[in-house]
């Protein structure tokens, strides 16, 4: 192994329900429930798929639907505005907990 | 023959990742034969206003083929000898090639549909002057190729301005009654994905082109969403890139065995600028004639019999991969 991640584990999702199938089988069947047509559109679901994988930082996912979110008709402006909704999030949670930490000091400070 | 092939279709081929076309057909049982041909469509030549990065023909301002007058006699000749359900005429930018109008007259009573395709900025060029009345006048449907409602998409694909252009002549032919419903005005916009990925879902894409378009005042029937064949230039930019394999393998993983009932090239037979008969228009591309050689247009009495086996290559697979090219 030169690095922890490697492309080509992406096309090998499905071997990990060589040892536990039955828990691979509910959850690829959630899987592709999820992504499935329904309220939200499969482009739309796309797109909230590509912000949360920034978000998580899981560079299987980014790769995975990159492609899904083109393929969807998407086009880079509405990709990189979905990615920016991830960065606020995550930077808005990172910094409402600054008001925890003022509460904290000023619970402890003359 | 090899002299009128583009240049990519006369470079030694790339190994590709994949099984054959032939050997996936055959795994699965499968076979590849004419249909009923209801079809006739004229490739009037690689002379186009435009260079598209994904033009299987490799067409551009300075390609010399273009169909010769005495060609497109030949082709007349055709249609008249059998009536097509639809004559299907594209390029290159057939706006551009001289005759055209005349062609086009001459064709339009020949059949009950008669198709132009066209990539919409060629209609405003000098040479096409008159061509969108002519063709409204004799209704004729236009096919036209619309990549992307997005300029970096559009334009990175056919060039800076494209889409504001396309926007603009798209105006124009509303304003002729093209796309309106009840005018009888066909106008069907064709999307190719911009890079080597597979086009999504071809209603969903219709409906969002049409909120699109509609709110600046621009109508049309049909969007068709189809895969870009690894021919011509979009085969150059894969070898370049790095992506023709993992393009061929995306191809291939897609495969989908029934699409092979409803491919165009079961019921279309493909005529190119110097009349040589093809199955489609990709294998005037990849220099894959119909049937058993090379044949003109002028020797074929009828239409090619049910039954007979088509040209078949790994491009093939572009046909072939999710919904595919019907």
């Amino acid at each position: 192994m030169q690095t922890y991640y490697d492309p080509r584990d992406l096309e090998g999702f499905g071997d990990i329900g060589k040892d536990a199938p039955g828990l691979a089988e509910k959850f690829f069947e959630y899987y592709g429930a999820v992504f499935a047509e329904g309220e939200l559109s499969g482009r739309d679901k796309a797109l909230i798929a590509l912000a949360v994988a920034h978000t998580v930082q899981c560079p299987y996912c980014i790769d995975a639907f990159t492609k899904a979110c083109l393929e969807k008709g998407s086009n880079l402006a509405e990709m990189t505005e979905a990615v920016h909704v991830a960065a606020a999030i995550r930077g808005g949670a990172a910094l409402v907990h600054g008001v925890q930490m003022r509460k904290i000091a000023e619970s402890i400070s003359l | 023959m090899s002299s009128i092939l583009p240049n990519a279709c006369r470079r030694e081929p790339t190994a590709e990742p994949v099984p054959s076309f032939d050997e996936t057909l055959e795994r699965r049982g499968l076979r590849l034969v004419r249909g009923k041909t209801r079809t006739l469509q004229v490739n009037v030549g690689y002379l186009c206003d435009l260079l598209c990065r994904h033009c299987h023909l490799e067409a551009g301002p300075q390609r010399p083929e273009v169909m010769a007058g005495e060609t497109m006699d030949a082709v007349v000749a055709y249609a008249s000898r059998v009536r097509f359900e639809t004559i299907d005429v594209t390029g290159g930018a057939p706006e551009l090639v001289p005759g055209i109008r005349s062609f086009l007259a001459r064709l339009a009573p020949l059949t009950p549909k008669l198709i132009l395709r066209t990539n919409l900025v060629a209609l405003r060029e000098r040479a096409a002057s008159g061509l969108m009345e002519s063709c409204r006048e004799w209704g004729v449907a236009l096919v036209a190729s619309f990549p992307s409602t997005h300029a970096s998409q559009s334009d990175a694909l056919r060039g800076a301005g494209f889409l504001e252009k396309s926007i603009e002549v798209l105006r124009d032919l509303h304003g002729q009654g093209y796309g309106s419903p009840g005018s009888g005005l066909t106008l069907d916009l064709v999307v190719n994905p911009a890079g080597a990925f597979l086009p999504g879902n071809q209603d969903q894409a219709e409906k969002r082109f049409k909120e699109h378009l509609g709110r600046q005042g621009i109508q049309f029937n049909r969007l068709y969403s189809f895969a870009n064949a690894p021919l011509g230039r979009f085969r150059s930019w894969l070898e370049r890139s790095g992506n023709l394999e993992p393009y061929f393998k995306l191809l291939f993983d897609r495969f989908n065995p029934a699409t092979i009932e409803g491919l165009m090239c079961r019921s279309l037979i493909s005529v190119s600028w110097d009349g040589t008969l093809y199955d489609c228009d990709f294998n005037i591309a990849a220099g894959l004639p119909h049937g058993s050689g090379k044949r003109h247009v002028s020797s074929l009495q009828g239409v090619p019999a049910e039954g007979t086996p088509i040209a078949t290559g790994n491009h093939c697979y572009a046909c072939t991969a999710g919904a595919g090219f019907t």
